[in-house]
C-alpha cells in the first residue's frame, strides 16, 4: 500500500547512489510494478494518491509508518530482491520513450509544479516524436496526455496542465499555417515558457496579495503551499510586521516544515495542532491557504482540514484567502465531499491500529465557494464566482 | 488587474493567458481577430481557422458535422398521410412524448448518429421502438396538402408568376413611393454605429416593429373582410410609410449586416404598439388596441387579481370552440400555425421544449407553403408573416422565453438571407436552419445535459424531482440504463399533476419511485441526496424561472443542505434579470384551483368565482433565486448559476448566427 511512495523516495536517493542495502531491497516490489507500468501506462496502485506521495517526498517526510512498512517489506520480500530499481532506469533508453518516466523525472524537482512537470514531459514527447504531420503529432500528444492523466487521476493540476497544453496544441490555429518543423519548435518553446510562467505566477500572486497583509495582522496558514510561502516571504521582505499561525498539518506535518521555513525568515510563528483552529480563530485576522485545484464552482480542493478551517473562519467572519496559480483551475464540479476521485494517503497514528478499526485516509477535502473570500491568482484577485467565468472562456 | 478586466467584452489576449500565450512577436499577423473587429461578415464556421493564435475558439463539437449533415437533408418532411387527417383536432397530441413533433425520422436518426456512441440515443424516442412509435403519427398529423393548400394556392397562383421577377424588382420599385423619407431614415442611421452590446435589443426592437406591421396587416384583412388574397394585397394600398422601414431594414441587412443597429422607428410609429411579448395588460389603451386586431376573442376575467393586473387574465375555455370553428375559414393564419395555437390554448402541448419544437415545425411548414406575393420580397414579407403568426400564438398562450429565443433566431436567419438566393433556395435554407436549431440547440443539447448529469448520480442516491421535466426524465432513464442503483421521489402538485405522467413512465421502465405531493416535501427532503429540476428559463442573474412550486422545493432542499441541480438547455437562457415572479408570469385558469373534478361534495367554491371579494390566483411560473441552486447543467457543461451571464454573453450571439 505504501509502495509507490517508497519507490519514489528511493528513486530519488538512488541518484545519490548512496543506498543502504536493506532499503534497496525494499524497492523491489514497487520497481517491478513500475516497469510494467511503463508498458501499460497504468498506475497499478490506484489506492494511493501519487500526488500526495510526491508532495511528501518533496517535503522529505519519512514517517514512522513508512519505516514500519519498509521493515515489513524487507522481511517479506527479501527473496524478491532480484529486480532492483536500477533495472528500470537502465531499461528506459532501450525501450520506447515513456511520458510517465519523463514526468516522474521532472517532478522530482521540488520546486517544479506538477502541471509544469506534465507539460515538460509532453514537450519531451514532441521532441522525441517522429511524426511528420501536425495531425500525427496531435494524436501522439493526446495519447501521452491521456496516459499521464490516467496514471495519476488524483492530481488535479496534472490533469489541468495536460488539458491546457492540449488545448493550446489543438486550438492554436496559427500552427496550421506554419510548416511542421517550425510549428513543432514553437510548441516546445511554449512548453519551456510554461515553466517560467509557473514561477512568475507565484511572484504575481505574492505581489497582488501584499495589499491584503497589513502591519500587525495575524495570519493562519494551513499546510505547506509554495504559493503561500512565497506570499509570506515577500511580505517579510517588505518589512511587514505580521504573525503567522501554522497548523501542524497532520498526517504529513507539512505545517512543521512551513514553520521552519518561516522561522528562518525571522517571522514570528506559532504552531498549532490541527484541532486548535477554532480555539485560536478569534486572534486571527485572515486565513491563507493554497489549493491543489480550483474547481468550476469557485471552491477549492485542498489538503484535508481546509474545509473545517474555512467553516470556522466563516462563522467568525474572518476572511479566507486562497492563493492558487491559474493552471490549477480545473473543469471539475464537485457537489459535496464525496463527489471527487478519492485521493488516499495512509496515516501514521504512531500506534498500531486494530484491523477492525476503519481509518479515513482521504487526503483532501472540498471547500465550497461560499466559505472563501477571495482567490489570489496570476489573473488577478478574483471572487470565487469568476473562476467559472475564466474556465468557460478557457475551455469552451 | 484592471487592465485585464476592462477589455473583456472584446478580446483581450491576456484573458487567455492562463497557462499559454503565444509570444507576441510571433503571433502570426495573418489571422485577424474575429471578435475584436465586430461580428464577422462572412459566415465563419465556429471552428474556423481565422482565429488568433491566442484565442481559444468554441469547442469543435459536432456542429460542423451537423451542418454538413443538415445540408444533405434539407427538407426532412414526413410524408403527408391523408388518412391521419382526422387527428388534426386539438386532442391529437399524444402526451407521452417529450417532443411531440420533433420526431421526424431525420431528426431522431440524426440525434443518435451525432451522439456517436449511440448510448444516449436510447433516451430519445426512435421511430423503430414499439412503445414510442406513435410520434410519426403526431408529426404527420399536422395538416398539410389537402384543404388548406387549395385555398392558399388559389390565391397565390396568379402571383406566383411574378414572384421571381419581383424579388429583384421590388427593391428599386418601392422607394419611388416615398424616396424622401427613406433618405431621412438612412441619414438617421448613418451616425449611429452602435456598440455591439445593444445589438440584441435592437433586434428585438426590430422584431417589435415587424410585429406592428404584421398586426396592421392582419387588422386590415379583418376590417375589409377581404378573401384570402386580402392578406397578400392588403399591404399594398397602405401608405408608403409602412413599407419604407422594411425596405430600409432590408438594405441594412444586405449592405452591412452588423450595422443593422441603427433603424429607429419614428416615435409615432412605435407608439402603435403591438403585442409586445410582455405587454402590460393594465394599460387600458394598449389592451384595447391589441384586442381590436386579435384573432382569438378573449374575454377578460371579471375578478382580476390586483397585483397581477399587468398580466393577461382571461376567461378560460370560452375561445376554443370559436376558434375551432374558424379553422376552415380562409384566414391569414397558416393551418399548421393555427393548429399549434389551438394546441397551446387547450393545453395539449405544454413543456418548454415541446412547445418550442411544435412552433418551429409549424413555422417550417408555413415557410414551405409560403410564396412571396408580387411586388414584395421574401425577406420582408416573410418576416411580417412570421410576426403575425407569433402574435397569434401569443394570443393563444403567452410565449415562453425559449420560444422567444427561437423566434429571434428564425427572424435573424430570414433577415440574413442573401438576396441572390432564389425563393426556393431561400425557403429550403430556412427550413434546414430550423431543423438545425431543433436538433442542435434542443435535442443534442439535451443529450449533452444527460451525459453531464449522469456523472452526478451515484449508487444509493435518492433523487427528488418536481413536476415533469423532459430533461430530468431522460437523465433518470439513462442513469437507470447505465445500471446505477438509485431511487426517485417524484413530487407533484395540483392542479396539473404533471408528475403522474412522469411517474408512469419511470415506473414503466422499472425505476424505484416514490410519489408525493408538494405539501410533504419538507418531510421527504431529509432522505434526499440530490434534487434535479427542469427549468423554463434561466435568467442572467441565475434566477431559475420554472413551474410554480419549484422555488418551494429548491428552498426546502437548500434548508436541508441538499444539492439542487437545474437542467436547462442554453437556448433557454435569457439576459433579462428578474427578482420576483410577479412582474413577469403567466396566469392559468383560476377555475382549476377552485374546483376539484369528480368531487362535487367538496367543491365549496361553486358559484363563488364571480363574487366580488374573491380573487383566484393560479400562477404558472415562479422564480427560484440563485442562492438555492447549486449547479446548472447546460449544454456548455456544468456551471454555477453565477456563470449564466457569461454563457449568455459568449454564446448568445452565436445562437443568432448559428
Amino acid at each position: 500500500m505504501w509502495w509507490r511512495s517508497a519507490s519514489f523516495i528511493l528513486d530519488r536517493k538512488e541518484n545519490d547512489a548512496a543506498l543502504k542495502p536493506e532499503i534497496l531491497s525494499l524497492s523491489s516490489p514497487p520497481s517491478a510494478t513500475q516497469s510494467s507500468m511503463a508498458d501499460t501506462f497504468q498506475n497499478p496502485n490506484t489506492k494511493i494518491s501519487a500526488y500526495y506521495q510526491t508532495r511528501a517526498a518533496h517535503h522529505g517526510v519519512v514517517t514512522s509508518d513508512w519505516l514500519a512498512q519498509a521493515q515489513a517489506a524487507v522481511a517479506q520480500k527479501s527473496d524478491d530482491t532480484a529486480i532492483p530499481g536500477n533495472e528500470v532506469r537502465v531499461s528506459v533508453p532501450g525501450k520506447p520513450f515513456s511520458v510517465i518516466d519523463e514526468f516522474n523525472n521532472w517532478r522530482k524537482q521540488p520546486d517544479l509544479a506538477e502541471a509544469v512537470a506534465a507539460i515538460r514531459a509532453l514537450a519531451a514527447v514532441i521532441r522525441s516524436s517522429e511524426a511528420t504531420t501536425m495531425m500525427e503529432l496531435e494524436i501522439e500528444l493526446k495519447k501521452a496526455s491521456d496516459s499521464l492523466k490516467s496514471w495519476d487521476t488524483t492530481s488535479i493540476s496534472l490533469t489541468a496542465g495536460c488539458d491546457l497544453f492540449m488545448r493550446y496544441v489543438t486550438r492554436t490555429s496559427a500552427l496550421e499555417y506554419e510548416e511542421f518543423s517550425s510549428a513543432k519548435s514553437r510548441l516546445i518553446e511554449r512548453a519551456e515558457k510554461f515553466g517560467e510562467l509557473s514561477h512568475k505566477a507565484r511572484r504575481i500572486i505574492a505581489i497582488l496579495s501584499q495589499d491584503f497583509i497589513f502591519d500587525g495582522c495575524t495570519i493562519l496558514v494551513h499546510g505547506f503551499s509554495r504559493v503561500v510561502f512565497e506570499v509570506l516571504k515577500m511580505a517579510a521582505q517588505n518589512k511587514k510586521l505580521f504573525r503567522v499561525f501554522c497548523t501542524e498539518g497532520r498526517p504529513d506535518r507539512t505545517g512543521l516544515r512551513l514553520s521552519n521555513e518561516l522561522a528562518k525568515l525571522d517571522v514570528p510563528v506559532k504552531l498549532l495542532i490541527d484541532s486548535a483552529v477554532a480555539y485560536t480563530m478569534d486572534e486571527v485576522d485572515m486565513v491563507f491557504v493554497g489549493a491543489d485545484g480550483v474547481v468550476e464552482s469557485g471552491g477549492i480542493i485542498n489538503m484535508m482540514g481546509t474545509y473545517q478551517i474555512a467553516l470556522v473562519a466563516h462563522s467568525i467572519n474572518k476572511p479566507v484567502y486562497v492563493a492558487a496559480e491559474s493552471y490549477k483551475f480545473a473543469r471539475l464540479y464537485p457537489l459535496d465531499q464525496k463527489d471527487m476521485a478519492p485521493a488516499l494517503r495512509p496515516i501514521d497514528f504512531g500506534v498500531p491500529i486494530p484491523s477492525k478499526v476503519e481509518v479515513e485516509t482521504s487526503a483532501r477535502d472540498y471547500t465550497p465557494p461560499q466559505y472563501l473570500t477571495l482567490l489570489f491568482t496570476d489573473l488577478g484577485v478574483l471572487t470565487p464566482s469568476v473562476v467559472s467565468d475564466e474556465l468557460i472562456q478557457l475551455y469552451l | 488587474m484592471d487592465t485585464r478586466r476592462a477589455p473583456r467584452t472584446v478580446i483581450d489576449p491576456k484573458v487567455r493567458h492562463v497557462g499559454f500565450f503565444a509570444p507576441p512577436e510571433r503571433s502570426h499577423s495573418g489571422p485577424p481577430d474575429p471578435i475584436s473587429s465586430s461580428p464577422p461578415l462572412t459566415d465563419v464556421s465556429p471552428s474556423g481557422n481565422s482565429l488568433s493564435p491566442v484565442m481559444i475558439p468554441p469547442p469543435r463539437h459536432s456542429s460542423d458535422n451537423l451542418l454538413m449533415h443538415c445540408r444533405q437533408v434539407p427538407l426532412p418532411l414526413t410524408p403527408a398521410s391523408p388518412l391521419r387527417r382526422e387527428s388534426v383536432a386539438a386532442g391529437s397530441y399524444n402526451p407521452s412524448e417529450f417532443f411531440p413533433s420533433a420526431m421526424s425520422p431525420t431528426a431522431s436518426s440524426y440525434a443518435s448518429k451525432m451522439v456517436g456512441d449511440g448510448q444516449f440515443s436510447d433516451g430519445m424516442p426512435s421511430p423503430g421502438r414499439g412503445t414510442r412509435g406513435n410520434f410519426g403519427k403526431v408529426a404527420s398529423s399536422f395538416p398539410r396538402g389537402g384543404f388548406d393548400l387549395t385555398a392558399m394556392k388559389a390565391s397565390s397562383v396568379p402571383a406566383s408568376e411574378l414572384t421571381t421577377v419581383s424579388v429583384l424588382n421590388v427593391a428599386p420599385g418601392i422607394p419611388e413611393k416615398g424616396g424622401g423619407s427613406v433618405v431621412d431614415v438612412k441619414k438617421d442611421r448613418a451616425p449611429s454605429s452602435k456598440p455591439l452590446k445593444e445589438k440584441t435589443s435592437k433586434a428585438e426592437r426590430r422584431a417589435l416593429q415587424e410585429a406592428q406591421r404584421a398586426a396592421k396587416a392582419a387588422a386590415k384583412v379583418e376590417g375589409s373582410k377581404a378573401p384570402a388574397s386580402g392578406a397578400v394585397n392588403s399591404v399594398n394600398p397602405k401608405p408608403a410609410k409602412v413599407v419604407k422601414p422594411q425596405q430600409k431594414v432590408d438594405n441594412a441587412s444586405v449592405a452591412a449586416s452588423e450595422k443593422k443597429g441603427g433603424d429607429r422607428p419614428p416615435e409615432k410609429e412605435r407608439k402603435k404598439d403591438v403585442p409586445h411579448p410582455r405587454m402590460q395588460y393594465d394599460d387600458q389603451s394598449r389592451v384595447e388596441k391589441a384586442k381590436r386586431r386579435s384573432v382569438v376573442k378573449q374575454m377578460e376575467a371579471r375578478n382580476r387579481v390586483e397585483l397581477f393586473r399587468h398580466l393577461p387574465q382571461y376567461e378560460h375555455g370560452t375561445q376554443l370552440p370559436d376558434l375551432e370553428a374558424k379553422f376552415f375559414q380562409l384566414d391569414p393564419m397558416h393551418p399548421a400555425v393555427y393548429k399549434v395555437g389551438l394546441q397551446y390554448l387547450s393545453g395539449d402541448i405544454s413543456g418548454g421544449n415541446a412547445r418550442c419544437i411544435a412552433m418551429l415545425q409549424a413555422f417550417q411548414e408555413a415557410i414551405r407553403d409560403y410564396s412571396s406575393p408580387p411586388e414584395k420580397t421574401l425577406v420582408r414579407d416573410l418576416t411580417a408573416k412570421i410576426s403575425s403568426y407569433v402574435s397569434f400564438l401569443i394570443e393563444c398562450r403567452p410565449l415562453s422565453i425559449s420560444m422567444g429565443n427561437a423566434i429571434r433566431f428564425l427572424k435573424n436567419r430570414i433577415a440574413k438571407l442573401p438576396l441572390t438566393l432564389s425563393e426556393l433556395e431561400a425557403k429550403a435554407s430556412l427550413q434546414s436552419d430550423i431543423d438545425r436549431f431543433i436538433s442542435e440547440k434542443i435535442i443534442l443539447a439535451t443529450n449533452v445535459i444527460i451525459k453531464h448529469a449522469v456523472t452526478k448520480i451515484r449508487d444509493g442516491d435518492v433523487l427528488l424531482t418536481y413536476g415533469s421535466s423532459s430533461a430530468v426524465e431522460m437523465i433518470l432513464l439513462h442513469a437507470h440504463e447505465l445500471g446505477i442503483q438509485f431511487r426517485v421521489i417524484v413530487v407533484d402538485s395540483r392542479p396539473k399533476l404533471e408528475g403522474q405522467r412522469l411517474l408512469r413512465r419511470l415506473v414503466g421502465k422499472g425505476l424505484n419511485c416514490t410519489y408525493t405531493h408538494i405539501n410533504a416535501v419538507s418531510y421527504i427532503m431529509h432522505e434526499v441526496s440530490r434534487v434535479f429540476l427542469g427549468a423554463s428559463s434561466v435568467l442572467s442573474n441565475g434566477t431559475v424561472y420554472s413551474r410554480v412550486g419549484t422555488a418551494c422545493v429548491a428552498m426546502v432542499a437548500h434548508a436541508f443542505r441538499v444539492q439542487v441541480l437545474v437542467c436547462c438547455e442554453a437556448y433557454k437562457f435569457h439576459e433579462r434579470v428578474q427578482l420576483d415572479s410577479i412582474c413577469s408570469n403567466e396566469l392559468g385558469d383560476p377555475d382549476v384551483i377552485s374546483k376539484i373534478p369528480c368531487r362535487e361534495e367538496i367543491n365549496y367554491l361553486d358559484g363563488w368565482a364571480n363574487s366580488g371579494n374573491l380573487q383566484l390566483l393560479n400562477l404558472i411560473y415562479d422564480a427560484t433565486p440563485s442562492d438555492y441552486v447549486s449547479m446548472i447543467i447546460t449544454d456548455y457543461g456544468m456551471v454555477p448559476p453565477t456563470s449564466v451571464p457569461v454563457i449568455v454573453r459568449e454564446y448568445g450571439r452565436e445562437q443568432l448566427w448559428i
